[in-house]
């Protein structure tokens, strides 16, 4: 089951705590991973624990020529290709409203919402060609509770949502599924830096009494990547303990 | 018959899965041979790449017959 060997799949901000643990799960069954990101040396780190079958294409996602670039330069590093594309890349500028500023707005939407939204439209003809495509997109659990501070980052994640779920009314008869998985609160670099008594608030919060793992999302998204998974289109799988049940 | 139009005809009936004297010139894809939107959208990317012609949106969406796509590639193709 969930058996991915022979398929090819490429995810974005790939050297990240979550990218690199999604990276490393659809390796482990069988795909053939190219990872993105924009710290080169992070990303061949990362591809040299996976194997020498694993490509590097780095990429700025806040740049539209990078953007462009991505998916033929993907597509020839995996040797003609794409089967599994993963949007995972995101970025964070928090801030109340009042303060926040219209870059910190544009920079969030132009590369969690934008780029994620032109990687998607490149990847679907060759998919729909193959007549096969596995699209999953890393959400957020904000992207449909809210959070203070994330007006930016909230809107980009319930934008990825609704997007996912029109192109996957648009994609679902050439046998492309479009998915999102919705990670909680997931121990990473970022919650290291939380104080113990932050740490604990956030541990009440969650039914299951502590922090998600990488591990966690890797799964998720190798079994929505799955052949298995083919009847499942236009849904977030929420992995977050138990803290927000949608 | 044109060869152009053969090819066209042969492309529209394997990607349509219709029976190949249905496909008239003045066939409609969408009124006579059962295209959906998603479709035309391959049928052009399909005529794109046997004719390596360049067929933009704008022209894409007034090729709404065969005889449009077939007199399209002739005028275009290299």
């Amino acid at each position: 089951m969930f058996d991915l060997t022979g398929m090819t799949a490429l995810v974005t901000g790939a050297s990240g705590g979550i990218g690199s643990a999604i990276a490393t799960a659809l390796a482990a069954q069988g795909a053939t991973v190219a990872l993105s990101g924009t710290r080169k040396d992070a990303l061949e780190a990362v591809a040299e624990k996976l194997g020498s079958d694993h490509k590097v294409v780095p990429a700025n996602l806040s740049d539209a020529a990078s953007v462009e670039a991505l998916i033929p330069a993907a597509i020839e590093a995996l040797g003609g290709k794409l089967d599994i594309l993963v949007n995972n890349a995101g970025v964070t500028r928090d801030n109340l409203v009042m303060r926040m500023k219209d870059e910190e707005w544009d920079q969030v939407i132009s590369v969690n919402l934008e780029a994620a939204f032109r990687l998607i439209r490149a990847a679907a003809r060759p998919m729909m060609k193959a007549r096969f495509g596995r699209i999953i997109t890393i959400t957020s659990v904000v992207g449909t509770t809210g959070n203070p501070g994330q007006a930016n980052y909230a809107a980009s994640k319930g934008g990825l949502t609704a997007m996912s779920k029109a192109l996957a009314q648009e994609l679902a008869s050439r046998s492309i599924t479009v998915n999102c998985v919705a990670p909680g609160f997931i121990a990473s670099a970022m919650t290291d830096a939380l104080t113990d008594a932050q740490k604990e608030a956030i541990n009440t919060r969650i039914p299951a009494g502590a922090m998600g793992q990488g591990t966690d999302i890797g799964a998720a998204v190798a079994y929505l990547a799955s052949r298995e998974a083919g009847y499942i289109t236009g849904q977030t799988l929420h992995v977050n303990g138990g803290m927000a049940m949608i | 018959m044109s060869d152009t139009a053969d090819r066209v005809k042969k492309i529209v009936v394997e990607h349509l899965g219709v029976e190949p004297e249905k496909v008239t010139e003045e066939a409609s894809f969408i009124d006579d041979l059962g295209a959906d939107s998603l479709d035309i959208v391959e049928l052009v990317m399909a005529f794109e790449e046997e004719f390596g012609v360049e067929i933009p949106d704008d022209a894409a969406e007034k090729i709404t017959t065969v005889k449009d796509a077939i007199s399209y590639i002739d005028t275009h193709k290299g």
